[in-house]
This record gives structure tokens, C-alpha cells and sequence, in this order.
């Protein structure tokens, strides 16, 4: 227990963050030439927390799997950011922000740090402006803002369904700055094997450069972890392929704290499932859902019959539509947040409306929205309204303005005209909020290691709202990390430069070794993939929308006993020392396969339903979550002792001082 | 679907390569090319053979890293998609495939389809940033406004995912089309200004140094761009490094 | 100056301009033969004597023939070494033949140019600086005919302006890509260009037939 403090300041919420920067230790410029930092994934955060500890003076060594930090999966984020700039005069504030957040989060995270999230939610737009970001404008020159699920205004900044591009190459462009002038080394294509520790504090890392297979011990007198989530447990995610719990998950071997590992986010809108062969999910971005309207068909026949193709959908009549969304949640109607729309389009599919071959798809339907905007630019350019071709015309290029790459994406995909007949949607897993547990300070239970973005759990709670990963991201890399690092750096700076010849670098550097040539020696039956599509399987029954004791139950000693199958009979052909993807995925199945059997322990133990954590037991008679907020109002945070199944639990009890903690509802 | 396909095998960045056939069988046309590469190298791993090695990620189009010379194309026979979104709808039952890596002097091959593009990173880490501290304490993001025309060239050219198309594709492995997009992006906004005439001059005095040839207009880069970037972009770097150079 | 390769493509351009400007010079008087003997040899003793077009204009253009053919071979060379191991299948659906192979049409048109100086340029320069003969206003039609009189010439002329008005279609508008015009005019300047790589190599070859035939 007495490891985990999470040393939150006093005070007023909105005076905390300053009073604590105000007070906190710092380097001096001169002693921070002395001082290495490690950073470990070049997404938003990463390669924000680079560019910044850089330009602050620190050495920094920054690691990436991929070929260049430019490809690190926040490119792909596509709706936007939020920002609590009030450009639109609609009654935004950091307040507002905060607010929205917590609840959104359905009272699952820390109060200060979500108020010091919406705190500098405004400076991240200043400063990609600054750096070129081409923000989408309106006529008058200035930033445009777009609405986001279960918020009531419009706060969120994009750039067309590319937002995550273009804010990471912001943060890259920062960084190239900063790998010019050498202050960072950059190490593409090589991926952390194991944190270092010395005399129980981070110190440097093991790394495998990926091209020539060679280990490397990388030393430094601080580490961060900005690696991202883990949704690729379930196999089938919108992450990307490489996206891996590894970095986390050693270390967590290693003493950090796993908070909240059954937090993870299902986005309601992405392209449904084909086949067997499929390997990833692909998103539509949420900003579909502020002119799509998600319906299924009202009665049984007329589904079972889409179905099977003898009925389009084109063809079922207004009346017979159910807009469930719109029918059950009033207020925010298409725009409730992504737990509660996922769960209302699993609930509808599992009831046997659901629209595809599968029978796990809704319609997510523009003609309403082409419709409208058709008359009224019918209207303005004084054209008949109630020509329907007119109307259709000028409607669909609208909405080729707004949504135009992600029509033509879903085109290319599921081969069907998104402007002609509704899009098919299914939720996915997307991204998790829970991860590393850290303090205030960012940093996690080991002295000297940070987890920063969508690697820790701070801020979202259990559901995270959409535009809130981009603004988090930036936040712990830009504004916070880099001051709050200093408070631990600045007891480091007469350490000097770390060895990375001591025996705990060589040890690790040893284990390592072992591991890999264990994956080689194997020679079993299966391939890895094998193994992961069955872990995603499992996770997705019986870890997925929603959960329940049995079926968590078995997950476990499923999990546990695929594991055991997978270390005696993987097959992973090759060499360690040459260009190996097979052994690369072993190694990060080989975390899933761990950090699985974890997720649903947790979820097993939090017997409550909340955001994203849906537990059958738990409902209300409509069918909505049903929180305990007496006996759960707490973070799970699972200390590692060896195998997950003997895990320990530590509880951080989360206290609301400035919202009043209520039942959610967005009806 | 059946389909035979002939695939560049080379073991590492020393050794030379050579084009392997194989035969692959119950390709379903809903399938990704990724996703029968996928299947192609299970197969493989099953045989006890050394699957294919590829550079893919976000398989969504978006992160740049799939490559792949499809039927004498960067990214295949689709227009506006990255490999990771052709579908193999595109293809006939019983058609040959040829797949090659990015060729270029400059992208040397790293392991069979894999090729290392660091060289584009090298271009913009000699220029393609604005020298802004990340401090925070810059002014309001709405003090300056930015006519809408250019705001929207500068994203269209900012799209750039640099996954190499318009290298692959050039006669001249010329890296014209992707220095250009990110010279115009920056030349658009008034945000640049101060450092233009310094970048333009870096990045393509970085870009001659990495050995990519010349421009001569034949136009295939933009063409075979996933993300259509305009030869407008190139023009307007022309203009840019003309500028500079009076000017020095 | 020239080391960047920017900077190279727009000295091809340039120079690739200021040749079609003498193209159209040079158009513009042949084709007076056409209708008016009188004014083409007006035209023609007047670019022959003139001190500034003999001893400035004239060696300008030679140096910017010789400029623009160098540097051609330059960049084909250095370009194709920016790709030394080639596809094995290349598509080539992305961009025209003819802007692909410019350094195809560009040595045919060399060895035109080497006809052309061998029947035109070498006797004039003989006629006025090697053999001092008399100042003759009226023999240049006469010598113009005289030359059209080949069938296989008049073939071997006709091919390489075919080939010239492939080598302009491609390098005309593409010149005011290099030198950095891209605008809403682009489309305007495309079709001036494609106009004049048609009409002038047709001209020519309309002026060697009409000759030939009226020969």
C-alpha cells in the first residue's frame, strides 16, 4: 500500500495545478545536460514528451517499433480534439470540460487530474497552431469547432476525419526539430524487451533493434512509458497491428501497478466484422453520428429478411424503423457517449434485428441529414425544394465536404455507396482506459518510471469521451510530464552517467536472451496468430460488451490454460538475430496472453457495472448500468507476484470534492 | 478465388534477391491484400518455411508504413488506397501477381517487401518543422486568422501519410512530391514564414544528399498517390526554393 | 547555382524555353518562303548580317542547344543511378510514354540537328567567314529549294519534326511547371502548348513538302 501515493496537491481544484507546478523541484539547465531520459513509443504523447524534454535540455533517447515516429497509431484518430476555448460562445469552460469528462468517465477518475486535463486543453490548440497544424477554419479565417458524443456543446477542433495525423505530425515535426539539433537519438524500429531497475529504480531499458535482431542496454535516469493501450488483446480492435501491451506489461512485472485493466472502450461506429481472415476492425469516426441517424428495422421479418438479401434496406419504410438511439435516449439521442450507444446496438442485434449476413450491424443512415442539408442549400441558391434530385445532389456533396475520406474509406471496404443506401456499423474495441497506475506526477509505483497517454489510467475513468484521447495524449506530453519529471530528476542530479554494464543490465539482458530463444527453440505446431485470434475470441465473449460472473469464470482458466498451450506449442520460425515479425508478435502475445487472464479478473472482482464495465448482474430494469458507488468508488490497481492469477489488489479510493456524484444519464 | 503470385525474396539488406512464385487457393474477394498476404504466410509458417516479410500497421490507410510494387504499381491497381485497403475484389480468379518492394537507391531493402524510408525523416528533420518551443506560452490560437482557401491547401498537402508511392512509382526515384508537400503546407500558413526561405533550402539540399533523381514532370507521382497530392505542391516548391535562392 | 537538383530542372526549363522561342522565330521566317521569295531572303540576309544576331544572338544559341542537351544527359544520368536494381514489371500507366523517354526524342532531334547544321549552318559559315564570298541578298531562297529537292531528306526531316512535337508536347508546359507556374491559368498554358507543339513541327514539315513538291 504504502507505494501507491498519488500525491495530489491541496488546495482549490483550479488552483491545484499551479500551486503544484509552483512548488515542485526543478533542474538546472546545466544539470539537465547530465540527465538521459528513455521515452518508449512515439505517439502523441511520446513524441510530445520527446520534443519538449528536448528542447527543456535533457538527453533524450526515444524508441519506436515502427519505421519512423511518424507512424505511430494516433495517426489514425480521425474526429478530433476537445479544447475548452468557448470560440463558439455556447457556455464552454474548463469547468464544463472537466464536468463532462468525469461524468462521462461515469465517476471513475481522478478529480485533479481531469480538472488539470481541461485546464490545458486550450494551450495544446495554441501551440499546434503555432506549429502549423491545419486546423479546419470557417469563411472568416478562424478554427472551426464540431459537436462529440455526450457533451452539449461544441468544443472539438479537427481537421476533416484526419485530426490524429495531423496533430502528430505537429508532435513529430517538434521532434524532428529537436533530433536535428541531436538532443534526441531517435531509435526507430527497435522494441523495449525489459525495464531496467537498480537498486529498485528505473534505469535504463533492454531493447531489440528489429532490423539486425541485435539486444541492446540502453541506460538512462529516467523512463517513460508512452507505448499506448492494449485493445489488441481481443485481437480484432481499430489499433493497429503492432499495437502491444509489452512495454506496460514488463513493467508491470517489474513493481508497476495495472490499474483498471477491465476499462476498455468499445466504439460504437466501426466497419462490421467479414470474415474469418479479418484482421483489424476499422473505424468510423464519431463525428458520423452528429448527421447519421442508427436505426435497425422495427419488426423480426423485415431484419431476417435484409438478412438474407431478399429486402434492402433502402426499401423499409419510415414507420418501420426503430431509431433506438433517438427513441430511448431523448436528450442526446445519436450523440449519447460510446459505452452507452454500444451497448444499445448489442442489445438490438442480440434481441435479432441486427442488418448483416452476421447479424451483428445497424444502419447508421445519412439520407435524413443529405436530405436537410440539400433543401437548404436548395434554398439559399433559390432552386427548387422539393426537386428530390436537386435536393440529393446538393445534400450529398455537403456531406462529402464534411465526411468525404471516410465514405470513400467505407466504399473501398465494404463495396457499397454510403451517399445511396446507410452505412453498416458494429461496435469494436478501441481503446482502453485503463493502463499503468500513476501519481499525479505521471509516474507509476516504480521511482524513475512514467506512463504518460493512453499507457496509464488516469483520466477517463471508465468510458472516455470522444476527442478526449488527442487532448490527453498531448497534455502529458507538452504540459505536464515535462515539469512534473523534474521533481524526481532533480533528486538524480549527482547520479552522473548510469552503467549499463552492472549486473542487473546484464541479467535482464539475459532473461531476454532466454525468452526469445525459447520462442525459437519451440519448434511447435501452431503459429501465433493461432493463438491470439483464440485469446480475442474468448476476450470478446466473455470480456467484451458486456460481462458476467460465469462467463469471467471461465475466461480465466481459459486464458490460463491457452497460455500453457502456447508456450509448449508455438512454432515461431527464424533467427533471433535477423528482421523477425513472427517473433516479435510471440513476444507481445505472450503479454497478452498474461495481461488477458488480469482483465477479466478484474472485471470478475469489480462487481458493478460502470463506462464501459458492463456487468449483466448489474442493471437497472431499462437496462442501464447500475453503479455501486459505495462499495466501488475506487481504482483497481493489481500488483504483479509472479502470475496474474495471484495478483494483489490495491484500492485507491477516489474522492469528489467539486462534483456531486450522480447517476448518469443521457435521457 | 486461385491465384499465382511472384514475390520478391531477399534475406537481408546484403545478400541479392530474386522473384519466388507461389500459388495461393480460396482467396475470398472481401479479403484485404494484407489479409491474403496473412493467409499466404500461415500457409507458410505450416510448410516450416520463412514467411514474407512486410512493413504494414494501422491497416486503415492512414500510418503510410505498407508499401508493395503490385502489378507494376505502388499499392496496386486501385486508385487512392494504400495496399492495406485494396480488397482483392480487384483481382480475377487465376490472375498473376507480381509484388516487388519500393525501388529506389535511396529505400534500400531491408528484408523481401521491406524497405527503409528513414531517408524522408532525415529530409524533414533538416527542415520540416516550425522552430516554436512546445512551452505552451505561445499566443491565442485564433490571433491570427487564416483565409480558408489557404487553410484547406495547407491540410490537403499536410495529408501526406510518406509511405514512398511517388518514389516507387517515379522513373526517376524522385522524392519531389513529398518534400513539396510538406514545403507547401508550411509556405501556405502565416505561421511560416520566418524560416521559409531556410527550409526549403535544407530540405532540398537533404533530399539531393539522400540520392533521390531528379523531377522531370512526367506527373505518375500524383497520380499514384494514395492520398492524391497535387503537383500543384511541386510547383509551388519550385517557386519557394526560387525565392530563396534569389534572395541568398 | 546548377548544384541543386531544383536547380537543374529549372536551367532545363529556361533553356528549353528560350529554344522555343528561337523555334518560333525561326518558323515564323521559314514559313515566308511559302508565300513571299522576296521577303524570306529580306528576312533571312537581314539575321545573316546582322552583327547582333551573327556574333550574340547566335552564340547564345549554341550555347543553350549545347546547354540544354548536356544537362539533359546529366539528369538522365544521375537519375538513373538513383534506381540501380529496376522492377521487373512495370505498369506504366501513370504517366505518358513520351515524358518518360524525353531523352529519346531529344537524341533524335540531335541528329537532326546535326543535318540540319551540316545543310544549313556549315555552308553559311563557309559562304561568309572561311571562303569571303560576295554578299549575295537573294540566294537564300535558291539555296532552300535546292535542299528539298531529297525525297530522303525531305522523310528524314518530316520524322524528326514528329518526334520534335512529341519532345514539346512534354517539355513545353512542363517548363512552366519547373519554373514554379501552377495556377488557375495552368490549364490555358497546356493548351497553348499542345497548340503550338502540334502547328510548328506541322509547318515545318508542311514548308519541306510544299518545297519538295513545288521543286
Amino acid at each position: 500500500m504504502s507505494k501507491m501515493i498519488s500525491n495530489l496537491p491541496k488546495g482549490l481544484i483550479s488552483e491545484k495545478w499551479t500551486s503544484h507546478k509552483g512548488k515542485i523541484n526543478l533542474v538546472s539547465p546545466s544539470n539537465k545536460r547530465l540527465i538521459d531520459v528513455i521515452v518508449v513509443g512515439t505517439g502523441l504523447a511520446g513524441a510530445s514528451a520527446s520534443a519538449t524534454l528536448a528542447e527543456l535540455g535533457y538527453n533524450v533517447k526515444t524508441f519506436c517499433f515502427q519505421d519512423s515516429p511518424r507512424r505511430a497509431h494516433s495517426i489514425a484518430a480521425q474526429g478530433g480534439i476537445n479544447a475548452a476555448k468557448n470560440y463558439q460562445g455556447d457556455g464552454d469552460s474548463t469547468y464544463r470540460l472537466f464536468y463532462d469528462t468525469i461524468k462521462g468517465g461515469d465517476y471513475r477518475s481522478r478529480e485533479a487530474n481531469v480538472y488539470r486535463l481541461a485546464e490545458v486543453s486550450a494551450n495544446i490548440i495554441d501551440q499546434c497552431v503555432a506549429q502549423g497544424v491545419p486546423f479546419a477554419r470557417d469563411y472568416g479565417g478562424l478554427l472551426d469547432n464540431r459537436s462529440f458524443g455526450g457533451v452539449l456543446v461544441s468544443r472539438t477542433f479537427y481537421a476533416k476525419g484526419q485530426t490524429g495525423q495531423q496533430l502528430l505530425l505537429g508532435a513529430y515535426s517538434a521532434m524532428n526539430r529537436q533530433i536535428g539539433k541531436g538532443r534526441i537519438q531517435m531509435y526507430n524500429r527497435h522494441e523495449m524487451m525489459d525495464l531496467v531497475l537498480v537498486d529498485g529504480k528505473a534505469r535504463g531499458i533492454i531493447a531489440r533493434n528489429l532490423i539486425t535482431g541485435e539486444i541492446q542496454r540502453h541506460s538512462a535516469h529516467a523512463v517513460v512509458i508512452a507505448s499506448g493501450g492494449y485493445g489488441n488483446v481481443f485481437f480484432l480492435s481499430t489499433n493497429a497491428m503492432g499495437s502491444n501491451v509489452s512495454a506496460s506489461w514488463r513493467i508491470h512485472k517489474k513493481g508497476a501497478f495495472f490499474a483498471n485493466p477491465c476499462f476498455t472502450q468499445i466504439h460504437p461506429t466501426c466497419i462490421p466484422v467479414s470474415g474469418e481472415h479479418q484482421s483489424k476492425l476499422t473505424l468510423m469516426s464519431e463525428s458520423l453520428r452528429n448527421d447519421g441517424r442508427i436505426w435497425v428495422p422495427k419488426n423480426k421479418q423485415d431484419a431476417k429478411d435484409v438478412r438474407e438479401g431478399k429486402l434492402k434496406p433502402t426499401e423499409i419504410p419510415e414507420k418501420e424503423r426503430d431509431y433506438y438511439l433517438e427513441r430511448r435516449y431523448p436528450a442526446f439521442g445519436n450523440l449519447v457517449p460510446r459505452d452507452v450507444a454500444s451497448r444499445a446496438a448489442k442489445e438490438r442485434c442480440d434481441a435479432g434485428y441486427g442488418v448483416n449476413k452476421t447479424g451483428e450491424a445497424v444502419y447508421l443512415d445519412f439520407s435524413a441529414a443529405i436530405e436537410r442539408y440539400g433543401k437548404e442549400e436548395a434554398h439559399v441558391k433559390g432552386l427548387d425544394e422539393n426537386d428530390t434530385s436537386v435536393v440529393k445532389k446538393l445534400g450529398d456533396k455537403i456531406i462529402r465536404n464534411k465526411y468525404g475520406n471516410l465514405f470513400q474509406m467505407y466504399e473501398k471496404i465494404v463495396d457499397e455507396d454510403p451517399y445511396n443506401t446507410p452505412m453498416m456499423i458494429y461496435p469494436a474495441v478501441h481503446y482502453t482506459m485503463g493502463g499503468v497506475w500513476v501519481d499525479y506526477n505521471l509516474m507509476t509505483t516504480i521511482p524513475g518510471c512514467y506512463a504518460i497517454g493512453e499507457a496509464n489510467f488516469s483520466d477517463h475513468g471508465a468510458n472516455r469521451l470522444g476527442a478526449s484521447a488527442l487532448m490527453q495524449g498531448l497534455a502529458d506530453g507538452y504540459f505536464v510530464l515535462p515539469y512534473t519529471i523534474g521533481d524526481y530528476l532533480s533528486k538524480e542530479i549527482r547520479t552522473g552517467r548510469i552503467s549499463n554494464d552492472s549486473s542487473e543490465f546484464m541479467d535482464a539482458e539475459k532473461k531476454v536472451m532466454d525468452s526469445l530463444s525459447n520462442f525459437i527453440s519451440n519448434k511447435g505446431k501452431n503459429s501465433v496468430d493461432f493463438y491470439h485470434k483464440k485469446l480475442g475470441k474468448i476476450m470478446w465473449d466473455k470480456c467484451g460488451m458486456s460481462r458476467n460472473r460465469s462467463g469471467l469464470k471461465q475466461a480465466i482458466t481459459e486464458i490460463k490454460s491457452l497460455r500453457e498451450d502456447f508456450h509448449k506449442n508455438v512454432t515461431v520460425p527464424g533467427k533471433i538475430d535477423e528482421f523477425n515479425e513472427e517473433l516479435v508478435k510471440a513476444s507481445r502475445v505472450a503479454d497478452f496472453l498474461e495481461l488477458g487472464e488480469l482483465f477479466a479478473k478484474d472485471a470478475l472482482e469489480r462487481t458493478e457495472s460502470c463506462g464501459g464495465h458492463f456487468r449483466e448482474e448489474f442493471q437497472t430494469p431499462e437496462g442501464e448500468a447500475l453503479r455501486d458507488d459505495k462499495n466501488f468508488k475506487f481504482v483497481s490497481a493489481w500488483e504483479h507476484k509472479g502470475e496474474p492469477s495471484k495478483a494483489v489488489l490495491h484500492k485507491e479510493k477516489l474522492d469528489y470534492e467539486e462534483i456531486e456524484v450522480k447517476t448518469r444519464s443521457y435521457k | 478465388m486461385n491465384l499465382k503470385l511472384k514475390i520478391w525474396r531477399q534475406k537481408n539488406s546484403n545478400s541479392s534477391g530474386e522473384m519466388v512464385d507461389y500459388n495461393i487457393s480460396n482467396v475470398s474477394p472481401d479479403m484485404s491484400f494484407l489479409e491474403m498476404m496473412d493467409v499466404l504466410n500461415n500457409e507458410l509458417i505450416s510448410k516450416d518455411q520463412d514467411p514474407i516479410s512486410f512493413d504494414h500497421d494501422c491497416r486503415e490507410g492512414i500510418c503510410g508504413m505498407c508499401s508493395m510494387y503490385i502489378n507494376g504499381r505502388p499499392h496496386g491497381p486501385d486508385d487512392l488506397v494504400t495496399t492495406c485497403q485494396l480488397h482483392m475484389r480487384k483481382f480475377k480468379d487465376g490472375d498473376t501477381i507480381v509484388i516487388e518492394p519500393f525501388r529506389a537507391d535511396a529505400f534500400p531493402v531491408i528484408k523481401d517487401l521491406v524497405v527503409d524510408r528513414t531517408a524522408f525523416d532525415r529530409i524533414q528533420q533538416a527542415g520540416g518543422f516550425v522552430s516554436v518551443n512546445t512551452s505552451g506560452n505561445t499566443q491565442d490560437a485564433n490571433t491570427i486568422p487564416i483565409q480558408k482557401g489557404n487553410a484547406d491547401k495547407a491540410f490537403d498537402a499536410a495529408t501526406c501519410i510518406g509511405c514512398g508511392a511517388c518514389v516507387a512509382t517515379c522513373k526517376n526515384a524522385s522524392a519531389m512530391l513529398f518534400v513539396s508537400a510538406k514545403v507547401s503546407q508550411f509556405s501556405l500558413l502565416p505561421q511560416d514564414k520566418v524560416e521559409a526561405k531556410d527550409r526549403v533550402l535544407n530540405m532540398v539540399k537533404q533530399m539531393d544528399e539522400e540520392g533521390f533523381g531528379n523531377c522531370t514532370n512526367t506527373g505518375a507521382c500524383e497520380v499514384e498517390c494514395p492520398k492524391g497530392i497535387s503537383l500543384e505542391n511541386i510547383a509551388r516548391m519550385n517557386r519557394e526554393y526560387l525565392k530563396a535562392s534569389i534572395k541568398d | 547555382m546548377i548544384e541543386s537538383s531544383i536547380s537543374r530542372k529549372v536551367a532545363m526549363a529556361l533553356s528549353g524555353l528560350f529554344l522555343i522561342f528561337f523555334l518560333a522565330q525561326h518558323f515564323t521566317i521559314n514559313f515566308t518562303s511559302v508565300f513571299s521569295e522576296d521577303l524570306f531572303n529580306k528576312l533571312s540576309h537581314f539575321m545573316g548580317t546582322n552583327p547582333l544576331v551573327q556574333f550574340i544572338l547566335q552564340p547564345i544559341l549554341i550555347l543553350g542547344v549545347i546547354f540544354h542537351f548536356v544537362m539533359g544527359f546529366i539528369l538522365e544520368i544521375k537519375n538513373r543511378r538513383s534506381r540501380k536494381v529496376n522492377y521487373s514489371y512495370q505498369s506504366g500507366i501513370s504517366s505518358s510514354w513520351i515524358s518518360r523517354n524525353m531523352l529519346f526524342s531529344g537524341v533524335v532531334i540531335l541528329s537532326f540537328l546535326g543535318l540540319h547544321f551540316y545543310d544549313f549552318w556549315v555552308p553559311e559559315i563557309k559562304y561568309k567567314y572561311i571562303e569571303f564570298l560576295p554578299d549575295d541578298s537573294q540566294r537564300y531562297y535558291e539555296e532552300l529549294i535546292h535542299k528539298f529537292h531529297s525525297p530522303i531528306r525531305v522523310a528524314f526531316y518530316s520524322i524528326s519534326f514528329v518526334f520534335l512535337s512529341l519532345h514539346l508536347m512534354h517539355g513545353f508546359a512542363s517548363s512552366f511547371q519547373s519554373v514554379g507556374v501552377n495556377n488557375k491559368y495552368s490549364n490555358t498554358i497546356k493548351t497553348i502548348a499542345i497548340a503550338f507543339s502540334v502547328i510548328v513541327p506541322l509547318g515545318f514539315i508542311f514548308i519541306a513538302i510544299f518545297h519538295h513538291l513545288k521543286g
